[in-house]
This record gives C-alpha cells, sequence and structure tokens, in this order.
C-alpha cells in the first residue's frame, strides 16, 4: 500500500495507522494520551495530521487513523501546527505545574498562556486508566462523570479491592513528573528553554535538551529565526 | 389475537377495522401529548369520560386520547369528529358543556373557539386553523387520528401495510433503491443521505448486523422525535422493520431517554401488540423474516445521542463517543455493522413506500426532500411542533404558522438545531430552511428545534448559554472539547460580567477553529457554532459588551443600570410596591428615584411601570 506522507510517497502496510507510518519513516508526531503498549485512545488530539487535498482535507487523529491506499498526510501543515498549539496551550492552562506539558509548550514556541490557569492534577489523558486494565489486569481505576466535572477515580471514591498498588498508573502518568523548580516555578507557563540559552554545546558533543534539534542553540549562533529553517 | 399470516390477513383485518370506525360517527380527540399534559388534559380527559359514562354514551361516542396535536400553544386541545370542530385551552369545567351543547346539542360553543389573530374571526374547523393549513403535516398529522396504544387505530389509517409491500412485493435492494430514489435524509441532525446508510451496511462484511433507532433527543427546547414516539409509535416501529429487512438484521433496539417516561411507555405497548399482531418477532405476516425490538433507556447523557457513544452505552460501557475512521455501518454495535437513524427518519420510511420515492421527492428543495418537524419555541405566539416541507422560508415559519413574536417585540434572531446549531439573523430571514442553506448560515439542522429570539435577548447571554450547557454535557474524553468549551464558557462570562478585553473576540474564534478541526466527535465538532455564528451576525453587540460594557438588550445584569425618567414617571408607585429590595423611593404623584446601591437589577420595575418611566440601559 502506498501513502504521501508529507509529499513523499512511501510504502506501508494495511493494518498500520498514520503514526505507526509517521513513526517508521521518522516524521515527529508528538503525542500524549498514546502509548504503544496500550490500546490507541484518541483524547489529547496532539497527534492530529491533515490528510486529504485542497478544500476537503481535514485533521484527524493519526494514533487511531487507518492508512489507506492513496492517502495524502501533512504532519505539520500550518493548520495542524496551529491546532497542536492551542491544544497545548488549553493544556497547559488546565495543568502548568507539568514538566512534560511545559516542554511541549516550549518545542512548539508557545509564548504564552491566554487562558485562565486552573492547577488541576490530571490532563484525563486516560493512560492510567488504561494502563490499570489492559496491562495490569486490575480495572481498579475508571473515569467518572463528563464534561468539566470528569475525572479518575476508584469505584465510589474507597480503595478498590483488585488495586494491588503496583503504581504502573503513576509510572506512565504524564502529568505527575513536576517542571523544573526553577526560578519561574509559580508562573502559567515556563518558556525557560526558550529564553534560557542552553550551554549545553559548550559542555557536551551533543545537545542535551529535548530538542530535535536544539533550537536555542542555533537561534544564539546563527541569530536569526530564519536561517535556521533553512539550515533544517 | 391470532398472527396476521400473510399480507391479504392484513387487507382483510384493515378493511374490517375501517367497517367499524365508519359505523363510530362520533368521536373526542384529545391530545394527551408532552404540551397539552403539562396544561392539564389528563383531568380534561378524566371528566370526559366520566361525562360520557354517566350519560350512558359509550356506545356512540369515542374518547379517543390521542398523541400531541403540535398546537401546544393552546393546550389542552380537543377535536370532536365528525366535522373536526377545534376547541382550545379547555379545562374540566367546560366539558359537561361540551357533551351537552356540542356532541348532544350540535352546537359549537363560541368561545372556545381559536380566534385567528390577523383578522378577529373565529375559526371552527382544526384544519382551516393557519397554524395547521400552512404546514405539511405527512409525518406528524397522524398523531391526532389514532390512539396511540391502541394498533387497530394505526392499522386502520394503511399502517402496516408499507411493511406488507416491502416484503412481498419487494426485495431488499429495491427498498435500499426507493429509499435512495426519495432522497431521504438523517433527521436527527447530520443529514447524511439514508438509502446510502443502509446500502453500504448492507454491503457491510460482518454477522449479525443491527438496527438503531435513536431516541435520544436532549436539545434544549426540542420535543417532535418525543411527540412521535408517545403519538405514533408503530410509524417509527414499522419503519425500523422495513429498515432491518433492507440491510438483513433480526435485532433492533431503540435507545429512549428516560426522562421520556410515555414514550417508553408507548413503545412498549407498541411491540406487545406488533408481535401479537405477528407484525413483529418471528415469521412476519408469513414471510419467514425474523426481527425483533428491544428497548433501552438512556442514562440522562445528551452526548448518548452521538451514534458512537449511544452503541458504546449500548454495550453496556460509558456514553463516550469514538472516532469513526471506520464507519459505524461497517464496525457499529459490537463492532458489528450497525444502522442507527433517528424516530423521525425511521418514521418517514413507511410513507415512501406507500406514497412511492417520486412522490416524496416532489417535496421540498434540490437536495433535502420531504418535510422536517421543528420544535418552535422561544418568543413565539404559536409554541408547538410544525411539520415543513423542506425549503419553507424561516419568515413563513415564524409569522404565517409561528403567528409571529408576542407582545409587538421585534424579531431578533432564530436559534436553530439545538446547542450545535447557531442563530440566524433577522436578515436572513427569507432563507429557505434546509440542510444545506442552514450550515452555509452558520447554523444547522440538527434535530429541528427552533428558538425564537426577540430584542430583548442578548445574543453573547444566548452564546453563553449554551457553551455552558456543552460545558456540563461534553463527555470529557478529548481535550478540545473539554478544555477549548471551559475556556470559551469563562471569557464569554467575563464579557457578560463586563471583564471582557480586547482580542476576545479574535480568540473565541481562534480556539474554536481548533474545537471544530480536532475534536472526537460531532458534539465538540459543532459546539463553537452558537458563538461563531452570534459573532458573525452580532459582531457589534459583543463590540458593546466589551469596549462601552453595556448590553444593548439589558439582559446581562452586571452591565446594566435602572433608573426612573422623571419626565415621564407620574409617582404611581406601581414600581415602588414591586421592588423587593426597597431600592425605589418617592412621594406620591412625585417622581420616584432608584437607590443603585440596594438594585440587584431584577427588572421587576420596569414590567410593572405602565408609562414607560423605568430606563433600562
Amino acid at each position: 500500500m502506498e501513502i504521501t506522507l508529507n509529499g513523499v510517497k512511501v510504502q506501508v502496510e494495511e493494518g498500520w495507522t498514520i503514526l505507526d507510518a509517521a513513526k517508521f519513516y521518522g516524521a515527529n508526531i508528538p503525542t500524549l494520551c498514546y502509548h504503544e503498549g496500550l490500546s490507541p485512545y484518541g483524547a489529547c488530539r496532539l497527534c492530529v495530521v491533515e490528510i486529504g487535498r485542497g478544500g476537503r482535507s481535514k485533521l484527524v487523529a493519526s494514533c487511531l487513523h487507518p492508512v489507506r491506499e492513496g492517502l495524502n498526510v501533512r504532519t505539520h501543515s500550518e493548520r495542524v501546527v496551529k491546532a497542536r498549539k492551542m491544544l497545548v496551550e488549553l493544556l497547559v492552562a488546565r495543568c502548568p505545574q507539568s514538566k512534560i506539558l511545559q516542554d511541549l509548550a516550549s518545542s512548539m514556541g508557545i509564548e504564552k498562556v491566554r487562558f485562565k490557569p486552573k492547577y488541576d492534577d490530571c490532563i484525563l489523558c486516560g493512560l492510567c486508566v488504561r494502563m490499570c486494565e489492559e496491562q495490569m489486569d486490575a480495572k481498579a481505576i475508571g473515569f467518572v462523570s463528563r464534561g468539566v466535572k470528569r475525572r479518575i477515580t476508584t469505584p465510589f471514591d474507597i480503595k478498590s479491592e483488585k488495586c494491588r498498588t503496583c503504581g504502573a498508573c503513576m509510572y506512565i502518568c504524564p502529568a505527575c513528573q513536576l517542571r523544573c523548580q526553577g526560578p519561574k516555578a509559580d508562573t502559567v507557563l515556563c518558556s525557560g528553554c526558550l529564553n534560557i540559552s542552553p550551554s549545553c554545546l559548550e559542555k557536551y558533543e551533543d545537545t542535551m535538551c529535548y530538542m530535535d534539534p536544539c533550537v536555542a542553540c542555533l537561534k544564539e549562533k546563527e541569530g536569526n529565526k530564519k536561517d535556521v529553517k533553512k539550515k533544517n | 389475537m391470532e398472527k396476521i399470516g400473510s399480507p391479504l390477513e392484513l387487507e382483510k383485518l384493515t378493511k374490517s377495522i375501517q367497517g367499524k370506525k365508519k359505523k363510530e360517527k362520533a368521536f373526542i380527540s384529545i391530545c394527551a401529548g408532552t404540551g397539552c399534559r403539562a396544561s392539564g388534559s389528563e383531568s380534561v380527559i378524566d371528566a370526559f369520560k366520566e361525562e360520557i359514562k354517566f350519560l350512558g354514551l359509550q356506545s356512540k361516542v369515542r374518547v379517543k386520547v390521542t398523541g400531541c396535536h403540535g398546537f401546544c400553544e393552546k393546550g389542552p386541545i380537543v377535536v370532536i369528529h365528525p366535522g373536526a370542530i377545534f376547541y382550545q385551552n379547555v379545562e374540566k369545567e367546560d366539558v359537561l358543556e361540551i357533551v351537552s351543547e356540542t356532541i348532544i346539542g350540535g352546537k359549537i360553543i363560541d368561545r372556545l373557539l381559536y380566534v385567528d389573530p390577523t383578522t378577529g374571526k373565529k375559526i371552527t374547523k382544526e384544519s382551516d386553523i393557519p397554524f395547521y393549513n400552512k404546514q405539511r403535516r405527512i409525518i406528524l398529522g397522524n398523531n391526532g387520528k389514532i390512539d396511540p396504544t391502541n394498533i387497530e387505530d394505526y392499522i386502520a389509517i394503511g399502517g402496516y401495510s408499507a411493511l406488507s409491500k416491502a416484503l412481498f412485493r419487494m426485495i431488499p435492494e429495491q427498498i435500499i433503491e426507493e429509499v435512495k430514489k426519495s432522497g431521504l435524509r438523517g433527521r436527527g441532525g447530520g443529514g447524511f443521505p439514508t438509502g446510502r446508510k443502509w446500502e453500504y451496511c448492507r454491503n457491510a462484511k460482518g454477522k449479525p448486523k443491527y438496527v438503531i433507532c435513536n431516541a435520544d433527543e436532549g436539545d434544549p427546547g426540542a420535543y417532535m422525535d418525543r411527540s412521535l414516539l408517545e403519538g405514533n409509535p408503530h410509524s417509527v416501529l414499522e419503519g425500523m422493520i422495513i429498515g432491518a429487512y433492507a440491510i438483513g438484521s433480526k435485532v433492533g433496539y431503540a435507545y429512549v431517554r428516560n426522562e421520556y417516561p410515555l414514550a417508553v411507555k408507548h413503545l412498549e405497548i407498541a411491540i406487545k401488540q406488533a408481535e401479537q399482531y405477528g407484525l413483529l418477532g418471528k415469521n412476519i405476516l408469513g414471510s419467514g423474516f425474523n426481527f425483533s425490538v428491544q428497548i433501552s433507556r438512556g442514562g440522562g447523557a445528551f452526548v448518548c445521542g452521538e451514534s458512537t457513544a449511544l452503541m458504546a452505552s449500548l454495550e453496556g460501557k460509558p456514553g463516550e463517543p469514538r472516532a469513526k475512521y471506520v464507519h459505524t455501518v461497517e464496525k457499529g454495535l459490537w463492532n458489528k455493522p450497525t444502522t442507527l437513524n433517528n424516530v423521525e427518519t425511521w418514521a418517514n420510511v413507511p410513507i415512501i413506500l406507500n406514497k412511492s420515492a417520486n412522490w416524496y421527492s416532489k417535496i421540498g428543495t434540490e437536495k433535502s426532500k420531504g418535510t422536517k418537524i421543528f420544535s418552535l419555541v422561544g418568543k413565539i405566539n404559536n409554541t408547538g411542533l410544525v411539520e415543513a416541507p423542506m425549503g419553507m422560508k424561516l419568515h413563513e415559519i415564524i409569522y404565517n404558522i409561528g403567528g409571529g413574536i408576542p407582545n409587538g417585540k421585534k424579531f431578533k434572531a432564530v436559534q436553530t438545531g439545538g446547542p450545535s446549531g447557531g442563530c440566524i439573523p433577522e436578515k436572513l430571514i427569507n432563507l429557505p430552511i434546509d440542510y444545506e442553506k442552514l450550515t452555509e448560515a452558520g447554523s444547522m439542522m440538527g434535530s429541528g428545534g427552533m428558538i425564537v429570539m426577540d430584542e430583548e435577548n442578548c445574543m453573547v447571554d444566548v452564546a453563553k448559554y449554551f457553551l455552558k450547557f456543552l460545558t456540563e454535557e461534553s463527555c470529557g474524553k478529548c481535550v478540545p472539547c473539554r478544555e477549548g468549551i471551559l475556556q470559551m464558557a469563562e471569557i464569554l462570562e467575563d464579557i457578560t460580567k463586563g471583564n471582557g478585553k480586547s482580542g476576545d473576540i479574535e480568540l473565541l474564534e481562534e480556539i474554536s477553529t481548533v474545537i471544530k478541526d480536532t475534536s472526537l466527535c460531532a458534539l465538540g465538532g459543532t459546539a463553537p457554532n452558537p458563538v461563531l455564528s452570534t459573532i458573525r451576525y452580532f459582531r457589534d453587540e459583543y463590540n458593546v459588551h466589551i469596549k462601552d460594557k453595556k448590553c444593548p438588550a439589558g439582559v446581562c445584569q452586571a452591565l446594566i443600570q435602572y433608573s426612573i425618567n422623571a419626565k415621564k414617571c407620574i409617582g404611581c408607585g406601581a414600581c415602588l410596591k414591586q421592588c423587593p429590595q426597597e431600592a425605589i423611593t418617592g412621594e406620591k404623584k412625585q417622581p420616584h428615584t432608584i437607590d443603585p446601591e440596594k438594585c440587584i437589577k431584577c427588572g421587576a420595575c420596569y414590567d410593572a411601570c405602565k408609562f414607560d418611566a423605568i430606563k433600562r440601559e
């Protein structure tokens, strides 16, 4: 089966999702509620990609959408990038203390959050629920309520007999890991990695931060954003 | 009752029931639909039954308790046959008079007749009332003719003849072709061509196949599906059986809101009776085709009207939608091919088969065929259920059928399609109503709710209302819908509280685009519509809220202030008596004043003043 991935015709196998194909060919799609070992869930929507051509194109969740013959996929179109930025902005507003979200925000160049912060602990990605059910075979936790009241808990909010306190839920949680506790730890948005010029390349042969490649370093050297684009 | 074993037997039965009905000339049709029940029709029914029994007229006059007649504003509605004399707002005190004067005496009681507000003339016949005669009631019209708990009433009007035709004179492909040719599209909101859906499902691999009737009508102000299930459940059931035969299904489900106990009850009775008559269950009409229907009651979640969430709920899982990249006609309920249609869509099917696709496709516009039932509510004179041919102009629905806006107020906008729809402003009053035109105008057909608004409705407040509804009713699974709608609602809240900032409108538009683009299901995909359409047509009103901190319609409490115009005030004291806060002071016959510190902006004084002296700004 052949699809067009970011303008390049590539061979894919039936049964793959778009995300599988993108991973196989090295297109880096951000994800949050996706995990290789768990069934795809399609809730965070960060993995959206644009499929179709011209006026009939639309955004779909790549973790769920199967590849089909002749599909035209753009993983980083303008529409996709704008949508992802807004989604991360909304998530940071919900849960500013999460390191993963702050990192995502920085990597996407988000410089401010225009929404009221909620300081919630959980982003409801459902990884822990699926982990508990699918890998630990326990089903000790699940979602309750809907809409803004939706949350994850044990049945009737009491300790579940099914829970073996294995800690898998905590292991997989993307929101539990606190962001770096630097000077701006109490702001809604850190963007520390964007503003502080990293010194990694002065000390190491490779960049040490999450960015791929580390834009901040290049920024300093080249001084100009456009050149960075060209270089990449 | 012996089961009907063949089409011939059904014909014979129909004829014998019709013969019996011809003999009983007089009957009283009393509406026991939702609206009329709320205005007390149950006590009227009891009174009629008692009176008829007291006079020993049971054998001559039948009291027929029917479903919704549609004209809810005038309920309880009583129609006396022969003659179809229409009495409105009947109370139990009127019953004695109606029986002695009209039924026995044959005289018409003037004060219970409908008065045409434009001509001032009294109208006797139901069919002469503009509210009814401007409609095209091919689906809803039968509600007044039948007792929904009596299958023979339905058979008498030709019920189940379409089923007999489908089973014995058509092959499934022909039925699908006929439905495709009719141009019928989903009445639940999406407007997907029904025939094509059936075809996909028939051709899909996998067994068993399922049919589902979606009766999880949750839009605020919408009650057409409810009225159909309550008033004519057999028409829905007949449609389902035909659909099941066409796609090759043996099992069907009706997913009904638990908040509709009467709809559940009437559907239960209908299923039981259809089974007794051999119209449902094993070997239907002796054709060898088996089909059964089970009722599943919803738990009160709006999102369960979405097809995949409904199926999840039917499976016993939480009612959350899932991605539809593989369509439900291929993998639906329990991952099997499933055809899900709305109540009204199913009710259209027998009519198409009876009257032919050609006949049906002549009603409506190029791409939207047939009629659509709208629930006309809000600031409108004739509140009720309206069935109009597709393509009817909004103006005709609101003024000719709806009777215009009460109290001489000015029409401002109409909100169509429920929380996922949008507001259509006055300048588009000549818009022909069909799927495409509504979508172009930034709204949608939805299930057919129409909330009419006048000059005293604030559009920012309306948008806020629907967004708040959706923050509660979103399932909360995906980020854009859960977080995005919440943030939008908060921005709107700020604007109505006087805390709006410049850039808010642009931010609302930006989030809206992303929510529409990235949401998991149609609930999120259409959720920003109320905001987008009000921004599109009433941007000035938003700007006045944000920049001038004023609410032109006088709705947003934080932005309005009441004061008394000393020139107009005659000091009658009417406002003073009404004020719950004792905020109004003044001597008799001298202009009064309002203490803004004490005023809670309830508007009681504004309503009480007959001299237009209270200013709201």
